[in-house]
């Protein structure tokens, strides 16, 4: 949909303020709207003056969520790497949603990976470990030197300013639609971003003061943002919420392996990680038509009909058969208890 | 279309502070948590404001606009005029940590005191049934955001910090009322709770909270006279007075 609308503003036949209309006043009535959306009725009555049961609202695809994350142990949420005994708790943690999180699901994400993994996982290892680790005295004194850094900085950037800088590049290059060409681009910028962000200076004193936390949390805003630039460059196709132009096909052999981010002495390195194989019995709920699209021939040989792949198409008196497969696969999916 | 809005905005923390004047670019469709973005952006980056969603729901940006409570994120700017003055302050019923953020540790405190929803001993989880027009009446007192802006008004609490001891404030009262029409809730005394412990007597019921309510919730009509009612009816109708004096005989 996101793209489709895309598609639309570019050619031209945009709405005025740069979006598109969605109507939903012409297929519904007021007390539905009101009952069921609440809250849109609510925000767009109040902010824009908008009484979208009567009239279409103007909307446009926008960022709202990153798919990746800290990659973690799925049954601790333990953080995989070189720290001992850190969490991810919620959806910093990454790799839940596939390519592309539904509508909702974040909430039963943060509950399980919040509450039952993060901390219970925490609570256990903390129990398990015995002795406190002790800190370093001299650790310490270092991260304090480079917390209160930004106030020395007399001469240093407007974080604010560096933080619109950054975003309209990510906007403009690494958004919705993405090229190697401009992918590239944001990768050279986030190089030159990297120095004047290491210079963001705070003013005034250390309570409740968002210039200095803007000036700290920038670092890893940039880092976040070398991560997802590189990792959609090196992914040569398009699978949910990664859209690349220059390869607009989903590849089945990409499904395969997840993209790890490392920070070592020369930035960000990318590295391709297999993710571990779909177990038979589970791949075997599927019909293997379904299974195409996703999946290479290769791994399909493991599937029930796997024998048979290049007579699937030819099956034309096929239908009953599948159709019967189908109920089979739906007990079975019963059976398991989904 | 844009133009340079004339703002006022309390700058200080615990140990005092004072109205400082500001002139800050204002562009279509804007509302006053964008200007103060702004403002902290451009001219003042060290001011302190609190805020999350945007979109008027997860209550955070809590203030006083032109001496009204308001969520900065749902008050726009073509509400007033090009020429006046916008006055943005923090919330005055509780204490200030810094500029506009204030410290509202006293609604969970009183949060705490509430006793929670007490499980019916006969009925496991999954086996709870509720009539759905018993379900809508509570969803109302759901909708709260805990803006603290009733609390924040409430004339009870309301520069009268002595009263904070005995008195729980609208956004507890909705919660009670709520938990006493709950037909599975086992707890028998919220009533008392509501008179004894939550200052619920205190409220002389001017509506100043449902007035600023950004949910909508009629916490008066709906909540806190309902509420008021059926306190009476326990404790002050000679009827029910003297039912329960035979009553207690008899089964004595």
């Amino acid at each position: 949909m996101a793209r489709a609308i895309n598609s639309e503003i570019k050619a031209g036949r945009g709405s005025p303020h740069g979006g598109i209309f969605l109507d939903i006043a012409s297929r519904r009535t007021p007390e539905y709207i009101r009952k069921r959306l609440p809250s849109m009725y609510h925000q767009f009555k109040e902010l824009a003056d908008v009484d979208i049961t009567a009239e279409p609202m103007e909307i446009g695809p926008t960022c709202h969520y990153v798919m990746g994350g800290v990659e973690v142990d799925p049954d601790s949420a333990a953080a995989r790497g070189s720290i001992e005994g850190l969490f991810a708790a919620g959806e910093v943690s990454g790799g839940m949603h596939g390519s592309n999180r539904l509508g909702g699901n974040s909430l039963s994400d943060l509950l399980v990976f919040g509450r039952r993994r993060a901390g219970v996982g925490a609570a256990e290892y903390a129990t398990k470990i015995g002795e406190r680790p002790k800190v370093a005295q001299s650790d310490v004194d270092e991260a304090v030197t480079e917390a209160l850094a930004p106030f020395t900085r007399d001469s240093g950037e407007n974080p604010f300013a560096l933080q619109a800088e950054l975003q309209q590049n990510m906007n403009d290059l690494v958004g919705l639609i993405r090229t190697a060409d401009e992918l590239e681009q944001a990768i050279k910028r986030l190089q030159e971003l990297a120095a004047r962000v290491h210079n963001a200076a705070a003013t005034g004193g250390r309570a409740y003061n968002p210039s200095w936390h803007l000036a700290l949390d920038l670092r890893n805003m940039l880092l976040v943002s070398e991560c997802a630039a590189k990792a959609a460059l090196m992914r040569q196709e398009s699978r949910g919420g990664h859209t690349r132009d220059d390869f607009p096909k989903m590849d089945p052999v990409w499904r395969k392996v997840n993209l790890i981010c490392k920070l070592d002495e020369s930035g960000v390195q990318v590295v391709k990680q297999d993710i571990p194989e779909i177990p038979t019995r589970l791949l075997d709920l599927f019909e293997i038509d379904e299974l195409h699209k996703y999946m290479t021939d290769e791994e399909l040989t493991r599937h029930r009909d796997g024998g048979s792949l290049s007579d699937t198409t030819a099956a034309s008196e096929g239908g009953a058969v599948n159709g019967v497969r189908r109920e089979t696969a739906r007990l079975a999916r019963r059976r398991r208890g989904w | 279309m844009g133009y340079d809005a004339k703002l006022r905005v309390w700058r200080g923390d615990d140990e005092g502070g004072e109205l400082k004047d500001f002139t800050v670019e204002v562009n279509e469709g804007e509302v006053v948590l964008d200007v103060i973005h702004r403002l902290q952006a451009t001219q003042a980056p060290d001011l302190a404001v609190r805020w999350n969603c945007k979109a008027g729901k997860c209550g955070s940006c809590s203030a006083e606009v032109n001496g009204r409570p308001r969520l900065m994120c749902m008050t726009r700017m073509n509400t007033f005029t090009e020429q006046e003055t916008v006055t943005v302050t923090p919330l005055r019923t509780f204490p200030v940590v810094r500029d506009l953020v204030t410290d509202v540790s006293f609604n969970y405190e009183k949060a705490l005191e509430m006793p929670a929803f007490q499980p019916p001993a006969e009925l496991k989880p999954g086996e709870y049934r509720m009539a759905q027009v018993d379900v809508e009446r509570s969803q109302e007192f759901r909708k709260c955001i805990e803006c603290f802006l009733c609390q924040n008004t409430c004339h009870v609490v309301r520069d009268h910090d002595e009263n904070k001891p005995a008195f729980s404030g609208p956004r507890m009262f909705i919660r009670a009322a709520e938990l006493d029409m709950h037909p599975l809730d086992a707890a028998e005394n919220r009533k008392e709770f509501a008179q004894e412990s939550q200052g619920l007597g205190m409220c002389n019921i001017t509506k100043c909270c449902t007035e600023v309510c950004p949910e909508g919730i009629h916490i008066t009509d709906n909540a806190i006279i309902p509420m008021k009612e059926r306190v009476v009816d326990r404790k002050y109708d000679p009827l029910v007075w003297l039912g329960s004096k035979i009553f207690k005989r008899a089964g004595a």
